[in-house]
Order: C-alpha cells, then sequence, then structure tokens
C-alpha cells in the first residue's frame, strides 16, 4: 500500500497539480486575451470596446462562454460528422498540450524536455491538421478553400521559422528551452539576432493565422474560412485554440529571443520580481503587438503571402543561419568547441 | 496515372456575403485562385422604384431617390427636381442653389468616406471604416440639422430646398471642413503609403480609358483612367460655374488611382463646402410660384388662397408640362440621371433612372478575368457599387 502511495498516487496528484497550475493561469489568459484584444482594438478604433458586463466589461469572456457553451452545435447535412467534431478538439488540444515544455521560470516547468523546441516545433506545425480536417469535413466550399490556403500557408512558414530557431540553436547549443533561455543572461538574442526575431515574430503572425496573413479565415474573401460552418462550442474550441497558440507563439518568441523568465537587467529592483511575472509581462507586450497589427494592416493576397515566405524570409533565414555559424566558428564562440 | 481533366471550382459569392456590398450574387469559377469567370447576377434588391414613381406626384416621388444609392441621397434628389424644374421652367433662388451645391459636395464626403474606407476593409484593413464612421457621423448631424433625418432627407423640393438652413449650422459645417482634412489625413497615414495596401491595388482592375468610355463608366471609375470628365465642369448646374476646383484624375485605371482619386475628391469637395458657405448669398430657398410651391405655414393660416394652394398640392400635387427631358448629376458613383417624360399630368408618364452603379458591374466579369479572388474582392470595393440604385 505505502508503495502505491509513494510510486503512483502522489507522483499523480503531484502532476496533475502542476498541470492544472499551469492550465488555468493558461485558460484565464486566453479568456482575458480576447477581452484585451477588443478592449485595445476599441481605442485604438475610438470605440469604447466591451464596458457593459461587469466594470469595464470584465466579465465579457464570461459572458462569452457562456453563450458559446449553451447555443446550438449545429453539424450541417453533408458534414462528415466524426471529423468534423474531431476538428475543434484536435486544435484546441494542440494549442494546450504545447504548453508542456514551456519553461514559466527557473524551473517551473511541467517537463524540462531535452528536445523541447523540437517538441514545440512538432505540436505547432500538428496545428494545420485541425484546420485542413475542419475545412474537409465541413463540405463547404469556402470552409475547402480556406483549409487548402491555410496548409500552404503554415507549411510555408514553418520553413524559415525552422532556420531561425536553428540560428539561436547554434547560439545555444541546445534544444532544452530553460538552457536556452540560461544561455541569455548576459545578453538577450533578440539584439544579435535581431533580423531572425522580427522573421520568427512575424512567421509567428502566419502561424497563428492572425492580421496582415489571416487568409483562411479572409472574412472579405472567403466569410470565415475554415470556421464557416462551426457554431456554439465547436467554434469556441476553434477560438480558445486560435488564441491560445498566439499565446504559445508569443511565449515561443520570449523564450528565443526575449530571455524567457529573465529580467532585462540583473540589478536590484528588477530581480525582485519573480520569473514567471516578467515571462508574463513579455508575453503581454508581445501580444499587444498581435493586436496592434490587426488594427493596422490590410491582409495579403495568397501569392504575395507565398512570396513573402518562399522569396524574402527563407533566403534570409539560410543566410543567417550560414552567417551565424560563421562567425561562431570563426571567433570560436561556438558552444562546447 | 494518366492526365485528369480537372474541373473548376464554382462558388456563390453572396448575396449573403460580407464583401459583397450588399446583395450582389457572384456566380465565380475558380481556376484554383484565380477567378475564370465572375457573373453577376442582380435584382436581389428590385422594389419597383422607376414604376412606383409612375403612380406618385412629383413630391411624393423625390423619397424613392433618397432610397436608391443610400449612401449619396441628396445627390439624387438633385437629379430627379433638375429634371422636374426643366420641364416646368422654373428659376431657383440663388441661395437655394447654394444649399443644394453645399450639401451635393457634403453628399460626396458621405459616399467617398464609406467607399474609401470599405476598400481598406475589403482588403483587410479594419480600423480606417471605424475612424470614416465618425467623420460620416457629423456630417449625417448636418443632414439631420437641416432635414430632420440622418439619411433618407428628401430636403430638395421641385424648385428649392424645403426650409433655409438652421441657425448655426453654418459655423459648425465651417468649423468641420477645418478639422475634416486632419481626420483624412489619418486615414490616408493607414493606408495611402502602406506597403501592403499598395500590393493589394496597385495594378489592380486596369481599365484603359477607351475602355471604361466603352463601358459606359463615368465618375471616378472614368476619372481613374484618365478621363476629366466631370459633369460639374463640362455642364455646371446649378452654382458650379461659380466654383473654382480641380477634378482629379489617374493615371494606371487601377483600383490604387481610383482611390486616390476619391481622397482627392474629397480634399476638393472641402473646398467648394467653403466656397459656398462664404458666398451663400441671403435670400429665399425655394421658388415662389405657389403653384408648385406650397406656402408658407403662417401664411396658409391667414389667407385663403394659400389654404387652397396647400390643399390642391398635398392632395393632387402640381401639373407638369407634356414633354421629355433628361437631367444629370454628377453623383459620388458617377453620373446619376433621370429621364422623365410628362404627359401634362401630375404624375410622371415615366420615370428612367440611370445608375452609374449598374454601367460599372456590369464590367465587373471584364475587370476580375484572371485576377485573383482576393483582387476580385478588392475590385468589387473599388466600384463603389450599391444596390439600391442598381437594382432600383
Amino acid at each position: 500500500m505505502g508503495e502505491f502511495w509513494s510510486g503512483y498516487a502522489i507522483p499523480g496528484i503531484w502532476i496533475v497539480t502542476k498541470i492544472l497550475a499551469l492550465l488555468i493561469p493558461l485558460l484565464l489568459s486566453v479568456a482575458y486575451l480576447t477581452w484585451f484584444e477588443r478592449k485595445v482594438m476599441a481605442a485604438m478604433q475610438l470605440r469604447m470596446g466591451p464596458n457593459v458586463v461587469g466594470p469595464w466589461g470584465l466579465w465579457q469572456p464570461f459572458a462569452d462562454a457562456i453563450k458559446m457553451v449553451v447555443k446550438e452545435t449545429i453539424i450541417p447535412t453533408k458534414a462528415n460528422p466524426g471529423v468534423f467534431l474531431l476538428a475543434p478538439m484536435l486544435t484546441f488540444g494542440l494549442a494546450v498540450i504545447a504548453w508542456a515544455v514551456m519553461p514559466v521560470g527557473d524551473g517551473l516547468v511541467i517537463s524540462n524536455l531535452n528536445v523541447g523546441v523540437l517538441y514545440l516545433f512538432a505540436i505547432s506545425s500538428l496545428g494545420v491538421y485541425g484546420v485542413v480536417m475542419a475545412g474537409w469535413a465541413s463540405n463547404s466550399r469556402y470552409a475547402f478553400l480556406g483549409a487548402l490556403r491555410s496548409a500552404a500557408q503554415m507549411v510555408s512558414y514553418e520553413v524559415s521559422m525552422g532556420f531561425v530557431i536553428i540560428s539561436v540553436l547554434l547560439c545555444v547549443g541546445s534544444l532544452n528551452l530553460s538552457d536556452i533561455v540560461r544561455a541569455q543572461e548576459t545578453v538577450w538574442f533578440v539584439f544579435p539576432l535581431l533580423p531572425m526575431a522580427v522573421v520568427f515574430f512575424i512567421s509567428a503572425l502566419a502561424e497563428t493565422n492572425r492580421h496582415p496573413f489571416d487568409l483562411p479565415e479572409a472574412e472579405s474573401e472567403l466569410v470565415a474560412g475554415h470556421l464557416v460552418e462551426y457554431s456554439a462550442m465547436t467554434f469556441g474550441l476553434f477560438f480558445l485554440g486560435e488564441y491560445a497558440n498566439m499565446i504559445l507563439m508569443s511565449g515561443m518568441t520570449t523564450v528565443l529571443f526575449l530571455g524567457g523568465w529573465l529580467p532585462p537587467i540583473d540589478i536590484a529592483p528588477f530581480n525582485w520580481i519573480p520569473g514567471p511575472i516578467w515571462f508574463a509581462l513579455k508575453i503581454a507586450a508581445l501580444l499587444f503587438v498581435f493586436v496592434w497589427v490587426r488594427a493596422t494592416f490590410p491582409r495579403y493576397r495568397y501569392d504575395q503571402l507565398m512570396r513573402l515566405g518562399w522569396k524574402v524570409f527563407l533566403p534570409l533565414s539560410l543566410l543567417w543561419v550560414v552567417l551565424t555559424a560563421g562567425v561562431l566558428v570563426a571567433f570560436g564562440w561556438a558552444p562546447g568547441a | 496515372m494518366g492526365e485528369t481533366q480537372i474541373a473548376n471550382y464554382t462558388i456563390n459569392f453572396g448575396p449573403q456575403h460580407p464583401a459583397a456590398h450588399g446583395v450582389l450574387r457572384l456566380v465565380m469559377e475558380l481556376d484554383g485562385e484565380v477567378v475564370a469567370r465572375a457573373d453577376p447576377h442582380i435584382g436581389l434588391l428590385h422594389r419597383g422604384t422607376e414604376k412606383l414613381i409612375e403612380h406618385k406626384t412629383y413630391a411624393q416621388a423625390i423619397p424613392y431617390f433618397d432610397r436608391l444609392d443610400y449612401v449619396s441621397m441628396m445627390c439624387q434628389e438633385h437629379a430627379f427636381v433638375l429634371a422636374a424644374e426643366k420641364l416646368l421652367g422654373l428659376q431657383v433662388p440663388l441661395r437655394g442653389q447654394y444649399i443644394r451645391v453645399l450639401f451635393s459636395e457634403i453628399t460626396r464626403i458621405l459616399n467617398h468616406l464609406l467607399n474609401v474606407t470599405t476598400q481598406g476593409m475589403d482588403v483587410g484593413a479594419i480600423t480606417p471604416t471605424l475612424w470614416g464612421f465618425e467623420e460620416r457621423e457629423k456630417l449625417m448631424e448636418f443632414y439631420e440639422r437641416v432635414s430632420g433625418a440622418r439619411m433618407h432627407a428628401n430636403y430638395f423640393r421641385v424648385g428649392g430646398v424645403h426650409q433655409d438652413m438652421p441657425d448655426g449650422l453654418a459655423e459648425d459645417i465651417m468649423a468641420f471642413t477645418a478639422t475634416f482634412p486632419r481626420a483624412l489625413d489619418d486615414i490616408e497615414a493607414l493606408l495611402t503609403e502602406n506597403r501592403i495596401f499598395k500590393q493589394r491595388n496597385v495594378d489592380i482592375g486596369i481599365i484603359s480609358a477607351k475602355d471604361a468610355i466603352d463601358w459606359g463608366f463615368t465618375g471616378v471609375m472614368l476619372r481613374g483612367s484618365g478621363v476629366a470628365w466631370d459633369l460639374r465642369k463640362s455642364q455646371p448646374y446649378e452654382v458650379y460655374d461659380r466654383m473654382s476646383f480641380d477634378i482629379p484624375v489617374g493615371k494606371h485605371g487601377d483600383c490604387y488611382d481610383r482611390y486616390v482619386c476619391r481622397i482627392e475628391e474629397m480634399r476638393q469637395s472641402v473646398g467648394i463646402i467653403q466656397q459656398c458657405l462664404r458666398e451663400m448669398p441671403a435670400g429665399p430657398v425655394i421658388a415662389d410660384d405657389h403653384k408648385i410651391v406650397p406656402p408658407r405655414r403662417s401664411e396658409m393660416k391667414a389667407t385663403m388662397e394659400s389654404l387652397i394652394h396647400h390643399f390642391k398640392l398635398f392632395t393632387e400635387g402640381h401639373r407638369v408640362p407634356a414633354g421629355e427631358v433628361y437631367a444629370a448629376v454628377e453623383a459620388p458613383k458617377g453620373e446619376f440621371g433621370v429621364f422623365l417624360v410628362s404627359d401634362g399630368e401630375n404624375r410622371p408618364y415615366r420615370c428612367k433612372i440611370r445608375a452609374p452603379g449598374f454601367a460599372h458591374l456590369q464590367a465587373l466579369e471584364f475587370m476580375t478575368r484572371g485576377h485573383m479572388l482576393a483582387d476580385a474582392v478588392a475590385i468589387i470595393g473599388t466600384l463603389d457599387i450599391v444596390f439600391g440604385e442598381i437594382d432600383r
């Protein structure tokens, strides 16, 4: 019996506690990200934003959630119900499990994988399946077109993202996300690798289907793309998944370029603040940029998006990988050399 | 694997589509993302306006014109009252003419603001729309102060305008013309030099000057292709011959040139509004012929003759001499014309409306062929179509 407690039950409870400690703040942030986006965009557009439900509209996300849950889930007659329902679950699930390797503070990580970057990259690549399945299973022409666009878009931008990550890995010498953050104690990678940080952030916009790359759900062209047939909680899961992905991508940018949980300068007032708070602040700043971009830019056309991905970002990131490697070798800075 | 014949993908773009600008139903054949055929279907907003007008007195017909192109209301009333005045041989007092020109230009800004910002929205920029609506709201307030209605004003009457402007309105419009160019600068800052906006509009939907004329284009659609044709200059009506303003023309005839033309036209309109306000004389705003124009309410209480005039005008309306006439105005969307046939009765025998958007829409297939789906949306946006006037 003692073996059961010490061997299975207590570690099990401990893992569940850790997961909940991450998941609950995460879902709350997703809920409040929608509120934040609406408020920030409203301010930029001379509007008020949500202000009816609760003080400053603070209960709006909960009102939205209740609405999503109680509405009827409509499954179109021609749709393939199994895949149709699986797609939003997949999208949401993937957006959540990616957080397993994200170090929110020093040692504060559910699974300290030594191939954390690869895991993150794999999970975010799988995200496209949710969209493709949704587009195919809806059996609607707009949805299908949206899914095709999304597949092409995510694949193209992942290539350059991969090269950006490689240039970071060259500087660190490890695929462990906590190690990547620790390697930035002297200087955040955003400074030596600035062009790469920009490429990565723009690719993150494309990866999450956000403005100006929101072609899969381009309202003025494809109405809502792959989301066209979804309603109630099936739509809600896509929506939550998309916003969780935004936070995830901001988190990845923070870990790779903005020094994760590290304070900007390691001196008195700054290093009193705990790491997770710094991490959250950096993510919030990046999310603000996500929203800011959405309120500012028009949308790319499909071929222009492809051109930007393959003809601009890919050569640039490839060149930068070679350059980084060259500099590291030439000056003997390469880790482990 | 042998060769496979791939069928094109046909989608029903609209009538319930956020970029269809109303109830456009576009049957699109897509070869991948490229538009192989775009077939516009119209008639979903057909209300039989022309036929209805044949059964209304002249005064009752005016509100129908507000409801044709519901973003350039007064300009359309203008065409109808001009046609009726031509048949009647009625002279509009100078102040009435100035007020008409003033509100025609306010209407032009109303229309172009909506079009330019929704063109932005069609290519994905959401913020300009909301900034533009802030300004449109002010203009609609001017509408409301002068006529009582924010949109469907029914302000122009045969012989002039319904009422003089209320006190303080001229000053407020003048104040608006001082702040509006700055608001326009803000909107331009988000669009005009934006690289993505340019990539989405430059060299999209090019139409040559010859094609534009052949397809019956007017207004900005024609001027964007480099033809300096503007009814306000070529056959001035009201007091446009006293106004000094420029006609912006494009060079390439693409979506971007048309956008720039519209922005510049708004700036020119601001100039015209200021000139109107400065030069506007005092005096009556509507003709004095009480066989056509209803008498003042105060007179009606005092004189029997006025009471009879009022009764006759509001029961059977006024008669218009037999004849045919075509009157056109430079509406924001292009040449808006009214062909009026009268048989001497109190109702028009026939009222044919020439809607500029109809001519523009027919070129859609020609303009979108070979472009991508997203460009088709940008082209629809730049055509500046409103289904109220196309379907009538």
